[in-house]
């Protein structure tokens, strides 16, 4: 009985996994940096609903628990979504977002490598949808807030346990909610960007947050677990598209740069697109799905009615996977295109 | 070179320049095991068991009976038809038995064998150098087909078929492959190491043959020791007077020795997936196959052993020169014997080879290696994940194929869908497989699906053969009927007595007739049904290869449907 090749030199899919998680470890150090320990709560909640809802789905499909809970897929899907929300969201947001994610967008379409969509953006278009204001509220950085929180504060906020406070006290509009709403009001973008939150590239102190994600990006990379395609592709665009619109109305339209380091664009570039389940196998379609994600970022951004729009333009390209994937089929050894 | 390049790939619409070989992968190598010893010499087995199968093609025909005394380069069985090979008794005996045996096949089943009893005399027959130089080349072609050579790389393709074909078109570039790409295999880098002049001696014969006008010989670069040698005889050889002759070292990276791989890696040029090498004025042979060349020719010996490594769990690693017949069983013991842990024996590399059924299994032709094999050598593969769509397989794919799309539709059956998909570009070099983080058996899944597209389209040619058969049988009665109906009409026309007479005469003689002429038209339908019987083309090899092995074929799907079942059971079971 042939069973050749016998040789294998694939690190698991839990490795794969496990690293992918190890390269988010910077962000989330600079995230209780920015924010405070607040994160590491949210982290561990949506762990463990993940784990369990994981669990719970593989015993209802009759499918082996162990290996699918070893593969840590359920994990980091978690861990994206809870890097995606307001750090003092209240708890059940955390839950029911990766509840969401895990047995609705992942196991109802077969589990692992079934997935059309992309778990962690579906649980977090889920929560924009339905919770728009919790959703938008994010706390100011701990630098910029004029009630500085403790740990014992942010569990409060989290648990919903706080009875005075609000939560537009902490919170602060975030610098594509802020240039929005600002533009509206006939500001322009260079007033706009002299304000408090906004930083040297993106917004104050997220910007750490947003070098930690390219840090970890770039071990991604290093590691061969992404290729150059999607990340490259969806930034260089972000920035050609931002790039146009600056220079034909500075005044209206932020610069590239803006762009590449606020909102979730660096988070996306490397560990949002990068998803293989939901996302295209050809290196020409990895290049023309960030290329589009891109495009409706930045539309979503500019016109649409959200700051953000890496998630709906994530969910939106997954749609596109199979026509991509059938029309960027590379030439085959000996044939002709 | 690049001229001639140029030439080919405007020729063929290629405007635009390649880059490296696409893909591939580098496994741990593991020649230094079995490359410390010189080639040794394997002690003159008792028994000899010679397949009749040992090449691709059809069965030769057998010339000897049971009892019979054979001489040592003797011709046992005949080619017969226009893609097979001869085979010939290793050394003197008695033909002990013609049955059924194992043979070292990844079905495990057994087929025809010639056994010999070796009576220890090892008594050559009559034989003698043919001249080559300046004679007749097609004659030489023909006479070739009792030399019993074959592709010695590993493909077992009758050489005499290839040389014949090539001889029709025009050769310019002679690729010699000496890439020996598979981990753990050095039969060819020992070779060339010890006897590079005798394989320089079989390049002039092909080169010769072909009237090739460039001889490049490939060798990747984790073997130093055999580029040099060759490269000394190369310059030693007065072919290097007359011709390009050279040696071009490429990068090790496995399967840089495919012959399609090859040609790209030294030439430029990409051989049309529905062409053959020769169609673009190459063709490729292996450095033993060269060296088998030269026996034949100026030794008269035809092709009667091989290069052997026997390597992996066993005490001492190296290379024998191999009657063919030969137990596996007599190699491992020579070699030191396996040691302790070994719980399998694998003929051919790492990536394409296969688990042998016994230990008993002789050596055949296309037997380069044999791996003693231990679960600390190769460890069992983890049970499969599903497909997370990684695409590492189509990083690694060298001919640009997307395996997990193929995988998926194999897996669904959508056959249609993998056909269009390129199915049968694929190599089955293992490399998808080899990368894939979820340990999918990709290959298993391919050849699975590649023996059931055949299976259905014979099945289809079958069936539509059977109703123009029956078209054309219906046609013929009709046809009969209103011949008759003539003849009655003619018949009644005249004298009443004779019209009687012939009439009665004309029932009792027209259904025999008729159940002849059905007979006869039966037997040229299937004639022509055998003829036309398949093929899309498989493999690395050109399509008659898929034409000659269906019985090997269908053996394959059925163990591959078994993998393919056992698989997706497992999978249920989790």
């Amino acid at each position: 009985m042939s069973r050749s090749p016998y040789l294998s030199s694939a690190p698991s899919v839990s490795v794969i996994m496990l690293k992918v998680m190890l390269a988010l470890v910077p962000a989330i150090v600079a995230y209780v940096w920015v924010f405070g320990a607040g994160i590491l709560v949210m982290l561990a909640l949506a762990s463990i609903t993940a784990l369990c809802a994981e669990a719970l789905m593989l015993k209802l499909r009759n499918r082996p628990i162990k290996p699918f809970l070893m593969d840590g897929s359920a994990l980091l899907t978690a861990w994206l979504l809870a890097l995606s929300l307001p750090p003092l969201a209240p708890w059940w947001l955390v839950v029911v977002g990766t509840l969401f994610a895990i047995v609705i967008a992942k196991q109802l379409y077969g589990g692992l490598g079934y997935n059309p969509f992309n778990p962690a953006m579906v649980g977090y278009a889920v929560l924009l949808i339905s919770f728009p204001v919790i959703m938008t509220h994010w706390p100011a950085p701990i630098e910029l807030a004029q009630a500085k929180l403790s740990f014992a504060n942010q569990l409060q906020y989290i648990f919903g346990v706080t009875s005075g406070m609000s939560l537009d006290a902490v919170s602060m509009a975030t610098p594509l909610d802020y240039l929005k709403t600002q533009l509206t009001l006939h500001h322009t973008v260079q007033e706009i960007v002299s304000a408090t939150q906004f930083g040297l590239l993106g917004a104050k102190g997220t910007e750490l947050i947003v070098g930690a994600y390219l840090l970890g990006g770039l071990y991604l990379l290093q590691q061969r677990l992404i290729t150059w395609h999607l990340p490259i592709a969806f930034l260089v665009v972000l920035a050609l598209m931002a790039g146009v619109f600056f220079m034909v109305d500075p005044t209206h339209f932020a610069n590239p740069l803006f762009h590449l380091f606020t909102g979730a664009s660096m988070l996306g570039a490397f560990f949002i697109i990068t998803d293989p389940v939901s996302g295209p196998t050809t290196p020409k379609g990895k290049l023309v799905f960030a290329a589009g994600i891109a495009i409706l970022t930045y539309l979503i951004r500019v016109y649409g009615g959200y700051p953000d729009g890496v998630a709906f333009s994530v969910l939106l390209m997954n749609m596109c996977v199979p026509l991509i994937d059938a029309w960027t089929q590379p030439r085959v050894f000996g044939h002709q295109k | 070179m690049s001229s001639l390049l140029n030439i080919v790939k405007q020729g063929l619409g290629f405007g635009d320049a390649y880059a490296a070989v696409n893909g591939g992968v580098h496994p741990p190598e593991h020649k230094q095991e079995s490359t410390h010893q010189p080639i040794g010499q394997l002690p003159l087995p008792k028994r000899l068991v010679l397949p009749l199968r040992q090449h691709v093609g059809t069965l030769p025909k057998v010339l000897v009976a049971v009892g019979d005394r054979v001489l040592k380069g003797q011709l046992l069985a005949e080619a017969e038809g226009n893609i097979s090979s001869a085979i010939h008794a290793p050394t003197s005996g008695v033909i002990a038995a013609i049955e059924d045996a194992l043979i070292p096949h990844p079905s495990g089943l057994p087929d025809r064998c010639l056994v010999i009893d070796a009576d220890g005399k090892d008594e050559w027959i009559a034989h003698a150098p043919l001249e080559w130089r300046n004679q007749d080349k097609a004659q030489l072609l023909e006479g070739l087909r009792k030399s019993g050579i074959v592709g010695l790389g590993g493909a077992a393709f009758p050489t005499q078929v290839k040389l014949r074909t090539s001889a029709k078109s025009q050769v310019k570039t002679l690729v010699i492959n000496a890439a020996e790409c598979e981990p753990f295999i050095t039969c060819d880098d020992m070779l060339m190491r010890e006897r590079a002049a005798l394989i320089l001696k079989g390049v002039e014969i092909a080169q010769y043959l072909l009237g090739a006008k460039e001889c490049l010989i490939g060798i990747e670069d984790n073997k130093p020791e055999a580029a040099e040698a060759m490269r000394l005889a190369c310059a030693a050889s007065h072919l290097s007077k007359e011709v390009i002759l050279k040696v071009v070292v490429v990068p090790t990276q496995y399967p840089s020795g495919d012959a399609r791989q090859l040609i790209r890696l030294l030439t430029g040029i990409e051989v049309p997936a529905d062409k053959r090498s020769t169609d673009v004025g190459l063709q490729c042979f292996n450095v033993a196959t060269l060296l088998a060349l030269h026996r034949y020719f100026d030794f008269g010996e035809p092709a009667l052993s091989r290069i052997v490594t026997i390597t992996g769990n066993v005490k001492n690693p190296a290379n024998y020169d191999v009657l063919f017949g030969t137990p596996v069983s007599d190699l491992i013991q020579t070699a030191g014997g396996a040691l302790a842990g070994t719980n399998d024996y694998i003929m051919g590399g790492p990536m394409m080879g296969f688990s042998l059924p016994s230990v008993e299994v002789p050596i055949t032709k296309a037997a380069n290696c044999i791996i003693v094999s231990s679960p600390n050598l190769f460890a069992p593969a983890p049970p499969a994940m599903p497909c997370i769509r990684c695409a590492r397989c189509a990083d690694v794919c060298p001919v640009s194929l997307q395996p997990q799309e193929l995988y998926w539709f194999s897996k669904s059956s959508n056959l249609e869908k993998a056909r269009e998909y390129k199915l049968f570009d694929c190599i089955e070099c293992g490399c998808c497989t080899y990368a894939c983080p979820s340990n999918i058996p990709l290959v298993q899944y391919y050849r699975f699906a590649k023996s059931e597209i055949i299976a259905q389209d014979r099945a289809k040619e079958a069936a539509d053969l059977a109703r123009e058969r029956n078209e054309f049988r219906l046609m013929r009665i009709e046809r009969e009927k209103q011949e008759r109906a003539e003849k009655h009409a003619q018949k009644a026309a005249g004298a009443k007595v004779e019209a009687a007479k012939t009439s009665a005469n004309e029932t009792t003689d027209d259904p025999a007739m008729a159940a002849k002429k059905a007979a006869i038209a039966a037997a040229i339908e299937r004639a022509k049904a055998q003829k036309t019987s398949l093929t899309p083309q498989n493999v690395s090899d050109p399509a008659p290869l898929v034409q000659a092995e269906i019985a090997e074929i269908d053996a394959r799907r059925e163990a591959a449907k078994q993998v393919v079942n056992e698989q997706a059971s497992s999978q249920d079971e989790k």
